[in-house]
């Protein structure tokens, strides 16, 4: 009934004091499971899987926002329209993925159980900056992944329940983990996304406005790069969002985001290059 | 005399199943029950961090009574078991039922084969889309398991627990009413009044209605309410017997 289940017992792993870390019990009890087990020692591979493409995250007063497109490609193919990049870790953080998605994707559901795995076993959960370091040391772990062509690159939000305020961590290939203040772009869009957050972005934005300035900046990045999707009308595919505040996780629902994302493209109409900073 | 004992193997389980229960009799009983809105479970425990009623996964609990080393190191197992199971296959691919078979083979080898059997008591309990797709499981100290209908309770004196409440039992009792069901059966555990006060309380529920993780801890302010509010309507409701005893508790 279970690899491994013999003589009526579990291996004596199961019931050793031994780790709170699902990542290092799979790693002695089932590595086959983990990503990027037993890859080929050499070769290129990066065309294996698609890409997924821009994330933004911004922080606002009481809260912390993280949104990504729908958009996979592979080459200049579209692999994917609705491709779902960013997901809910845990009550308190989100993580969303740009990078070779089979990976990227594989490596975001063993942080989730990771998190929850240390919650149930030690009774409390990390704190925030634990969080953002066990994930430094999962990305670090696929370095030979990266050199192979399978680039990932997280972005983690979460809210710190000891400051009462949303926070951003961004990461390198290598594992290098930086704090970001305010807000924060990754993936091939996220130099056209930056710069539309960084005209947009105010102190006091409030989150209907938060969510507006990502998606705006999610249109211009679709805009100028071709592997970014735009919100499409037609299907009905948009962005994803997730907030996080102190009452914990949240997705927009799909219709607030069709709303917003229509006024967003409608605005688009009149003014194809969005909303102008003022210089007065 | 200096023939080794011939110890019939009658006689072998027999000493080992009154062993393991003296040993569970020592501590205090748990019990867990259905109620409207999920899954109510409650334990008489002192300790507000070696916890009795811990989750294991999504829609699945845990409750236990007897040594505390023992049923951790099962509880341990569990999280682990469903954690590479629903990372392996899918979250709704994790069961109650594999989890309480699991805990049967375990607790089932360790009595047979080693020489002192572990004396713990577990439920297993699991919260389903409606009422009637819940299921709770009761393992004993000896591998068996029991499918239970409604409410179980487990302990030293789970049978006179369990009497008292088989009599107030609802299956679509309000959480205050429920948790006051709980608290008086487990008040006339080893047939003793006794009044428990929520510091002695280890109380959860899995919430149907909640989404991801259904498992939820009850503690400080709520809990004191909900006790409250659980005594005040049983005194309005219930007539007779019921109302002086409760009367005589405060």
């Amino acid at each position: 009934m279970f690899a491994g289940f013999e003589g009526g017992r579990l291996p004596a792993a199961f019931m050793s004091a031994g780790t709170s870390s699902f990542t290092e019990f799979l790693t002695s009890v089932h590595p086959e499971m983990l990503p990027g087990h037993r890859l080929p020692e050499s070769g290129a591979a990066g065309h294996l899987t698609p890409d997924a493409t821009t994330i933004v995250a911004l922080t606002y007063p009481g809260g912390v926002l993280l949104a990504g497109d729908r958009r996979a490609t592979q080459g200049n193919v579209i692999a994917n329209r609705d491709m779902e990049k960013v997901f809910r870790t845990d009550e308190f953080s989100a993580v969303a993925i740009a990078g070779s998605a089979g990976f990227g994707i594989e490596m975001a559901r063993l942080y989730q159980v990771e998190l929850e795995h240390y919650e149930k076993m030690e009774g409390r959960s990390l704190t925030l900056e634990g969080k953002a370091n066990k994930l430094a040391q999962m990305v670090r772990g696929n370095l030979g992944l990266a050199m192979q062509g399978f680039v990932m690159i997280p972005l983690f939000v979460g809210f710190d329940e000891n400051t009462a305020q949303g926070r951003v961590f961004s990461y390198d290939a290598v594992g290098g983990r930086y704090e970001e203040h305010r807000y924060h772009s990754i993936g091939s869009g996220s130099v056209y996304a930056r710069g539309s957050i960084k005209k947009l972005y105010t102190d006091d934005l409030d989150e209907t406005t938060a969510i507006k300035v990502a998606l705006e900046s999610l249109y211009d990045a679709a805009d100028d790069d071709s592997a970014t999707g735009g919100p499409d009308l037609h299907r009905k595919i948009f962005p994803l969002i997730d907030v996080i505040t102190e009452d914990g996780h949240r997705r927009i629902p799909a219709e607030d985001v069709a709303r917003l994302a229509t006024e967003v493209v409608e605005g688009r109409a009149t003014d194809p290059d969005g909303p102008t900073a003022s210089l007065s | 005399m200096s023939m080794p004992f011939y110890v019939a193997p009658e006689q072998q389980m027999k000493d080992k199943a009154d062993y393991a229960r003296k040993g569970i009799a020592r501590g205090r009983s748990a019990v867990v029950l259905q109620y409207e809105g999920g899954i109510l479970m409650v334990a008489d425990n002192m300790s507000r961090t070696l916890h009795k009623i811990s989750e294991l996964y999504d829609r699945i609990g845990f409750a236990a009574v007897g040594r505390y080393p023992e049923f951790e190191n099962l509880r341990l197992m569990g999280v682990r078991f469903a954690d590479v199971r629903g990372y392996q296959y899918d979250r709704r691919d994790v069961s109650g039922r594999q989890l309480a078979n699991i805990y049967a083979q375990t607790l089932g080898t360790v009595f047979s084969e080693s020489l002192k059997p572990w004396e713990v008591e577990i439920v297993v309990a699991e919260v389903g889309d409606t009422a009637a797709d819940d299921e709770i499981y009761r393992i004993t100290f000896d591998g068996s398991i029991v499918d239970e209908q409604g409410f179980v309770a487990v302990g030293g004196s789970s049978d006179h627990v369990g009497t008292v409440l088989k009599d107030r039992f609802a299956a679509d009792a309000p959480l205050s009413a429920a948790l006051n069901t709980a608290t008086h059966a487990l008040a006339r555990e080893n047939g003793e009044e006794r009044e428990l006060e929520a510091s002695n309380l280890e109380v959860a529920v899995l919430e149907r209605s909640r989404e991801h993780r259904k498992f939820r801890r009850i503690h400080g302010r709520r809990l004191t309410s909900l006790i409250e509010e659980g005594q005040a309507a049983a005194r309005t409701s219930s007539g007779g017997g019921d109302t002086t005893e409760d009367e005589a508790n405060e």
